[in-house]
């Protein structure tokens, strides 16, 4: 069966096999341009392992991952970001020596071989395109500030724009409201559906709420395979999905 | 180079050849055990556990010492005691260097290998100012010298055997301490989650502590059993310590199994080369090929394959 | 305001630069007798493998225990230009081969190797110096790197490689003069490089070198490419997902940390007259990450002061007290672990630095300094 080209990225049969243990089993799903998709799933279900996979931190056993028609299971990560693949991690992953300017100027897409990095400078564009992402991001204050002092929320914010300055086409989120407060939590839910207007985006989250604010469509994990598919209200009424939930 | 041999001693040389082998593997697999405990089931990298071995062949040194000179009579079994006396010293010294030194750098692996190097070159300089620049012997008792004639041409030595068999005996312990007791699964928890281990009244402070001292205490009984084979100098603990590395490694940190097949084909390679080639290019050649095999498998012989 | 005036250099980093030069240029040499300045000018040799060091372990996480391999090799080959030379066929006529190595004439060899033939020109000599450690870092690096071997495996790695570059070297006396090494170097160019005025020149080239491996090593690190060897250290997953091939970071500091090593190599063979297995193996490639250590493992020129600090001890405590050096040293290698992780230059960083600026802000009233200040701390790192 052949990845249909109107779609951004097809998974097909993707399976990953830890000694014998299959955290990701035969598992299939397709994200159009500009869906937002929602995996939620209960714990160990391999919704953090599907994205490792997809962007390279994890090899998988056998499967295909096509992005815009270029297979990502043979590319190295930093090649699968600059194919247009962005990636969050679960806790806030950003340099904490470093300021939020150097964060972010870090993720600025150039220079990025050993020359290009060492005669990288920090001309104009760089500046203007730095001030206006960590504007975005709620951190113009803070931009000379070493990332080590900023609140857990902050460093997600941080960790946000280090994606937004790439400019990727499909953003993974994993559970990127995690430990926020209430207020940051709605701020972030705004921001998040102000990004993703024009580009994909994969999304997994624990938050139903915020799941109904950003989802096109959801996808439930269980035991590495998908359970349900389909809109919020649709998943929600899946039987199967109630079982999982609630059930024993 | 054979043609001056006939088949019969072919065959001897051949068959001695694979002994000293043999004797190389129990030697290298004594010397890794303990730092498979170490840094295969800890993950600390302790650059003196040559010196731990130095210690326990020092021990050694002194309980002949006082046979000979207290209970000559009984002078032919003192190496039994010696060797648990050397468990026991260095196991104590493990305890303490862990506890002052060690636990405050559980995660910093490689501060871990800048502090016990230096931890290494005191006991270095310790046992030169109280044993002596030169190298020790200990007299061993006489029922251990000599050969074991096995055909007219092939010939065992006693001590050799005592060595290969020490290695069996405490490879088996170490397994049946490691994987087959509650005590062993505790070490693992600690290691794999310290918090979680806590968390269910595993105490890991103490975990730790009795890890590292009996890793330390295995080191001790290695090198009380090279004292049966060889002579033992204050540095020499730094001959042992990149061998000694190279075998985990090799192995596989994480597997006892992976320790001993490494430890059987690093040396069964190193005293075949021996014989074609002088020692060192042998050595040379040896390392290097463990060095290259490294870099393509990382991971070593024997590896799981975990979820990051 | 992030940087002010030069974006390579901060106030704190020029004062650093100049006292160093001060002192390496003007204090040392008009203070010190010939014989002590040529042993400073040795110590100051073990600083170029500090440095490296420092862009390698201090900024990239990157722990190498074979640092000796690389000032071994460039010394090597700098002293096998010298031993040509000083084996003429006139020099060395009393042998059975005359115009070989005597080594090599004593462990009946008949002609000179193939391998040591263009060691005969001084040029080849120099761009070997370089080029030999570096492509052999460069390929140590990309084996490990690229396969994602970092860490504790690097460091064992890198110290087996360093025992079997001394084992070999040592095993093949007749090629490479064995334990003592190449001894009896004498002239460069016909210039005899064991006299005083050479001895004075050596230290003042080798000092020049020193500072253009600094201002080398201070445009690494405050360029970009320097900001991502902390990123690496600290999060390197986040790198690889901000879009960068990371082996290449790591192989391209190796390589420049094996090029400032052997260009201290090939000044230590210059200096002091000889270069064997002894500043190759463990031990000495050991010693080397502790001078960086002591000096601080994130500041270039701490890296400078450790080295010469420590080896200023190790000459004077092992003539007066030869049995407490190693306790001495050991206790080093633990206390500087446990409590000065940051070195001498953390030292400085946390109660000198801030008396100067507190100094200096008072002089200088308070107009605008207050925003000096903030840009000196954020530079000093």
């Amino acid at each position: 069966m052949n990845a249909r080209p109107d779609f951004l990225l097809s998974v097909e049969n993707l399976t990953v096999s830890f000694d014998g243990f299959k955290a990701v089993d035969g598992l299939s799903f397709y994200v159009e341009p500009n869906e937002c998709r929602v995996i939620i799933g209960p714990n160990g279900a391999g919704k953090t392992t599907v994205l490792d996979l997809i962007c390279g931190r994890t090899k998988a056993t056998e499967g295909k991952v096509e992005f815009k028609n270029q297979e990502l299971l043979k590319m190295r990560e930093d090649q699968i970001v600059h194919a247009g693949v962005g990636r969050k991690f679960q806790t806030p992953t950003v340099y904490e020596d470093l300021t939020v300017f150097e964060n972010l100027e870090i993720s600025y897409p150039k220079g990025h071989g050993v020359f290009g990095a060492l005669m990288f400078r920090r001309d104009d564009p760089v500046k203007t395109r730095i001030n206006e992402i960590a504007g975005e991001v709620f951190l113009d204050d803070l931009l000379h500030e070493k990332a080590a002092f900023l609140s857990h929320g902050q460093k997600q914010w941080l960790e946000i724009g280090m994606l937004l300055i790439q400019d990727p086409e499909l953003l993974m989120l994993d559970e990127p409201v995690a430990g926020m407060s209430v207020a940051e939590r709605k701020q972030t839910a705004e921001l998040l559906n102000r990004i993703i207007q024009d580009r994909s985006g994969i999304v997994i989250e624990h938050d139903m709420k915020f799941v109904e604010d950003i989802a096109t469509r959801v996808t439930v994990l269980h035991q590495g395979k998908v359970l349900s598919e389909g809109s919020m209200a649709h998943v929600q009424a899946d039987p199967k999905v109630i079982e999982v939930y609630l059930g024993h | 180079m054979f043609a001056d041999y006939t088949m019969g001693e072919l065959g001897a040389i051949f068959a001695m050849q694979g002994f000293a082998g043999l004797i190389l593997f129990s030697v290298f697999v004594l010397m890794a055990l303990g730092l498979a405990i170490i840094f295969g089931q800890m993950g600390v990298i302790n650059m003196a556990h040559g010196e731990f071995m130095i210690l326990g062949a020092n021990v050694t040194y002194l309980t002949s010492n006082l046979f000979a000179n207290y209970i000559p009579s009984l002078f032919s079994i003192y190496f039994f005691l010696a060797m648990i006396l050397a468990f026991f010293v260095t196991a104590a010294l493990g305890m303490l260097v862990e506890w002052s030194l060690i636990r405050h750098l559980y995660k910093r692996p490689l501060d871990t290998l800048l502090a016990t190097w230096g931890l290494s070159l005191i006991l270095q300089q310790v046992y030169r100012s109280v044993f002596g620049a030169r190298e020790v012997g200990v007299t061993i008792p006489e029922w251990m010298m000599g050969s074991l004639p096995l055909t007219d041409l092939i010939e065992i030595p006693i001590n050799g055997i005592f060595v290969m068999v020490l290695a069996v005996g405490i490879s088996t312990a170490v397994y049946i301490m490691m994987f087959r007791s509650s005590w062993g699964k505790q070490v693992r928890a600690v290691t794999q989650n310290r918090v979680m281990a806590g968390a269910v009244g595993i105490n890991t402070e103490r975990t730790d502590r009795l890890t590292f001292g009996i890793g330390c205490g295995v080191a001790g009984v290695a090198g009380s059993a090279f004292t049966m084979i060889g002579s033992t100098g204050p540095t020499a603990g730094q001959l042992y310590i990149v061998d000694t590395f190279l075998v985990v490694v090799f192995g596989g940190a994480a597997s006892l199994l992976g320790t001993i097949a490494s430890a059987f084909s690093i040396s069964q390679a190193q005293s075949i080369m021996e014989f074609f080639l002088s020692g060192s290019m042998a050595k040379v050649l040896t390392l290097l090929t463990v060095v290259g095999i490294l870099m393509l498998r990382p991971q070593g012989l024997f590896a799981l394959k975990l979820r990051k | 305001m992030l940087l002010k005036g030069n974006r390579f250099f901060s106030t704190s980093d020029l004062v650093g630069f100049a006292i160093l030069a001060v002192l390496i240029f003007v204090i040392l040499p008009v203070g010190l007798d010939t014989f002590r300045l040529n042993l400073f000018g040795k110590y100051l040799t073990y600083a170029f493998v500090a440095i490296g060091l420092v862009l390698c372990w201090g900024a990239g996480g990157i722990l190498s225990l074979g640092q000796g391999v690389f000032f071994g090799l460039g010394g090597y080959c700098m002293a096998m230009f010298l031993k040509l030379e000083a084996s003429s066929p006139e020099a060395t006529k009393i042998q059975s081969t005359p115009g070989i190595p005597d080594f090599m004439d004593w462990n009946q060899l008949t002609e000179l190797p193939l391998w040591w033939e263009p060691f005969h020109s001084l040029t080849f000599s120099l761009f070997a110096v370089i080029v030999i450690p570096v492509v052999f870092a460069f390929i140590i690096g990309v084996a490990m790197f690229r396969r994602r071997v970092g860490g504790v495996y690097f460091a064992i790695i890198t110290q087996a490689i360093a025992a079997i570059l001394t084992i070999l070297i040592i095993g093949q006396q007749g090629y490479t003069g064995g334990v003592n090494g190449i001894t009896d170097l004498r002239t460069l160019k016909g210039w005899d490089i064991r006299t005083d005025d050479a001895k004075v020149l050596l230290y003042f080239v080798n000092g020049a070198l020193l500072f253009v491996c600094l201002f080398i090593a201070q445009l690494i690190r405050k360029s970009k490419l320097g900001r991502i060897l902390i990123a690496m250290r600290d999060q390197e997953d986040r790198v690889r997902f901000s879009g960068y091939d990371v082996a290449n970071f790591k192989i391209f500091v190796f390589c420049a940390g094996a090029a400032f090593s052997a260009v201290g190599g090939a000044m230590f063979t210059l200096q002091v007259g000889f270069m064997s297995p002894s500043f190759v193996g463990i031990v000495p490639s050991i010693e080397m990450v502790i001078f960086c250590a002591v000096g601080g493992r994130l500041s270039i020129i701490g890296a400078v002061y450790g080295a010469l600090l420590v080896n200023l001890a190790k000459t004077t405590f092992s003539e007066l007290f030869p049995e407490l050096w190693l306790l001495g040293l050991g206790a080093v290698f633990i206390a500087v672990v446990l409590a000065f992780p940051n070195g001498l230059a953390g030292l400085y960083k946390d109660h000198v630095e801030p008396r100067l600026l507190a100094l200096f802000k008072k002089k200088m009233g308070d107009d605008g300094s207050a925003e000096d200040f903030d840009a000196i701390k954020t530079a000093a790192e």
